[in-house]
């Protein structure tokens, strides 16, 4: 186990280093132009406006020189991590820390709600209509999983609002007033729109996962067997159908909640929350780079880890799977 | 005579699917003493577990169309609720399978999933239900049962599992263990060892036993009656002398003449049976096995034969006359051996 865990975070130090390293090179050089024009804007500048953009922000400099500043930023130590003499925002000058420091809750408070509406409806419905198949549930269901894996969010997202706020007025709309504390603004039901907009076409996925997952196992033979023995169809569903039916989910499950942590771009701009997803796209087209790598590392740490305790926890789960 | 523990009496399960009427089991009669072993022998899709798994209550009338009638200790099986058949089903009927490799669930220790049977059908605590399975470990030769029961499936070699399966079958003292293939899916060395610990529960137990399988060879030396299925039918009935010296059915004879021998040449081949199992939407009119049978003649191709008894016990559902079955018997079918 500890060896496991050295060997998995030596990996995951070198899938941040790629990340770090590709995200610096295609913001830096892929795109046609200069960085420094586009940090500009549309504002006219003269050419020694340019250099001083430049200069300011260290694009003068070799390229490896300037990819060691943005990479010294990323080593968890204090004085180091994103510290604010490289990691500042290029447009106002904000440190990035502050930005995800102060960000970081909506995220948070955003995904885990979204994720835990779309277990509670997922989950549920999934059973229900594998249990039930073929029967009027199962079709409703279906429907439901056809509907939210087509759907896009950002059509959803504004559907919801013009019937839940415009029309009815039964929710806030969007945004979340700066200083308004968190507690406070879920009391305000701000969250249950984007919560709801953000966890519908992950329910409609868990719902076709898990309802797939267990018609499968339904008809494993140690399903038969489980009959066999006398159990009651409940027991036999609950205790032996749905314990191998719903591990694989777990796996999904923790990469999803990750992939959200990362920023839910389109709910958070929609909503206007302000959030992981909000900065990084207000990075991008602002042609702020500390931000893009501050952004982009964070969502792929969030990930690795993921990775990680999936595993760790899938082989307590699944007693075939040893850490090797 | 006593009253037969197992009564079926003109059995049939149809399932209706998209293409046509799936007849599995197209009536079919056959009983059981206590403490008798019957051996059921036949080709993938004769219809020879679809039977027990509706006499396990395995196969509802929401899947398939029953008919007919399966008694149990004078109880006729197929009438009882769903909550009085669980009841039976585990205890006093019980079942192992064809695979051990699926048939224990991957995410639960063995003796879990044997204590959980006991559990099922007994008033007993954790403790002593664990305690029954151990000890249950320890009769189907099971070395360290105490270790073994709190390991994982997937930690079992298939014999073992197979054997785990038997204790989990055999742990409510069942009066009927119906063994379904159980050794298809096992090595030939271990084959004979499962069947042996079979024949050796049973003795313990007191239980009767149904040995479902398409190998005659596998159940030679197991069975006390043996029933032979084809096409959902039972085409032959007898004791085991019957079967393996006097059969009366081509079939039959088709399925002794694919027995790989030791003692036969080299250089002899097998003979297998020629064609493929029919179709169980379009069986062939007449006798099912016409198509396929070397002495085909004109009556097979309309009218079904009976299931008649020859000499007693012994029957067998075919046109053929008496004399020229027991010709062809002497001069096809056992000059090999």
């Amino acid at each position: 186990m500890g060896r496991y865990l050295i060997r998995r975070t030596l990996f995951m130090i070198l899938v941040l280093f790629i990340v770090s390293l590709f995200t610096f090179i295609i913001f830096m050089k892929l795109p046609a132009g200069d960085p420094a024009r586009r940090l500009a804007g549309s504002r006219a500048t003269t050419p020694q406006e340019l250099e001083t953009i430049r200069h300011n922000i260290g694009l003068d400099e070799p390229l490896l020189v300037q990819y060691g500043r943005f990479a010294k930023g990323l080593i968890p130590w204090p004085g180091l991590f994103l510290n604010k003499q490289v990691y500042f925002s290029w447009a106002n000058n904000v440190p990035v820390s502050e930005e995800i420091y102060s960000r970081l809750p909506y995220t948070i408070t955003l995904s885990l709600g979204a994720a835990a509406v779309f277990l509670l409806v997922g989950i549920p419905i999934g059973i229900v209509s594998a249990i039930k198949r073929r029967s009027f549930v199962d079709r409703a269901g279906m429907v439901f999983a056809l509907i939210g894996v087509s759907a896009p969010v950002f059509w959803l997202a504004y559907l919801m609002l013009y019937f839940f706020w415009f029309k009815l007025a039964w929710l806030p709309g969007i945004g979340v007033p700066p200083g308004e504390s968190m507690v406070k603004s879920i009391a305000l039901g701000r969250f249950i729109l984007p919560w709801l907009a953000l966890a519908f076409t992950f329910a409609a996925f868990y719902t076709r996962m898990i309802r797939g997952n267990l018609l499968e196992t339904m008809s494993e033979d140690y399903i038969r067997t489980a009959r066999a023995k006398g159990l009651s169809e409940r027991r036999v569903i609950f205790k032996h159908g749905l314990r191998a039916a719903l591990t694989p989910v777990v796996t999904m499950f923790g990469l999803d909640v990750a992939t959200l942590l990362g920023g839910a771009v389109i709910t958070e701009t929609v909503f206007n929350i302000p959030g992981i997803g909000q900065y990084t796209l207000l990075s991008i087209f602002g042609g702020n780079f500390p931000g893009v790598m501050g952004v982009t590392v964070l969502a792929a740490f969030f990930i690795v880890i993921a990775n990680l305790l999936v595993d760790v926890v899938y082989a307590f789960l699944d007693p075939r799977v040893r850490y090797t | 005579m006593t009253e037969p523990l197992l009564e079926v009496k003109d059995l049939t399960v149809h399932f209706p699917t998209e293409d046509g009427l799936v007849k599995a089991v197209d009536g079919i009669s056959f009983s059981l003493e206590p403490g008798e072993t019957l051996g059921v022998v036949g080709e993938s899709g004769s219809g020879k577990s679809v039977s027990f798994l509706t006499v396990m209550g395995l196969i509802r009338s929401d899947q398939a169309v029953i008919t007919g009638e399966v008694f149990f200790q004078g109880q006729d099986l197929l009438k009882l609720p769903v909550e009085e058949m669980r009841n039976i089903r585990g205890a006093r009927i019980s079942m192992i399978f064809q695979d051990p490799m699926t048939s224990l669930h991957p995410y639960y220790k063995v003796g879990t999933q044997i204590s959980e049977a006991v559990r099922t059908h007994q008033k007993v605590s954790k403790q002593e239900a664990h305690d029954q399975a151990v000890e249950m470990l320890r009769k189907v030769g099971i070395p360290k049962p105490d270790e073994r029961a709190k390991q994982y499936p997937h930690e079992f070699s298939g014999g073992m599992r197979q054997r785990a399966m038997i204790a989990m079958a055999l742990s409510l003292n069942p009066d009927l263990l119906i063994a379904d293939e159980p050794t298809t899916a096992l090595d030939v060395t271990v084959q004979a060892q499962i069947l042996d610990l079979i024949d050796r529960l049973k003795q313990e137990f007191n239980a009767a036993v149904v040995i479902i399988t398409h190998d005659l060879g596998v159940v030679a030396e197991h069975c006390d009656t043996i029933q032979v299925m084809y096409a959902g039918k039972a085409v032959e009935f007898g004791d085991r002398h019957d079967i393996y010296y006097g059969s009366h059915h081509p079939y039959t004879w088709g399925l002794l003449r694919s027995i790989a021998r030791l003692d036969a040449d080299s250089n002899e081949r097998l003979h297998p049976i020629k064609g493929l199992p029919p179709s169980l939407i379009n069986v062939p009119p007449g006798c099912a096995f016409h198509p396929r049978c070397p002495y085909v003649m004109d009556i097979c191709r309309t009218e079904t034969p009976a299931l008649l008894p020859s000499d007693g016990h012994h029957a067998a559902a075919c046109h053929l006359s008496l004399a020229d079955k027991e010709r062809i018997l002497k001069e096809e079918v056992m000059s090999r051996s």
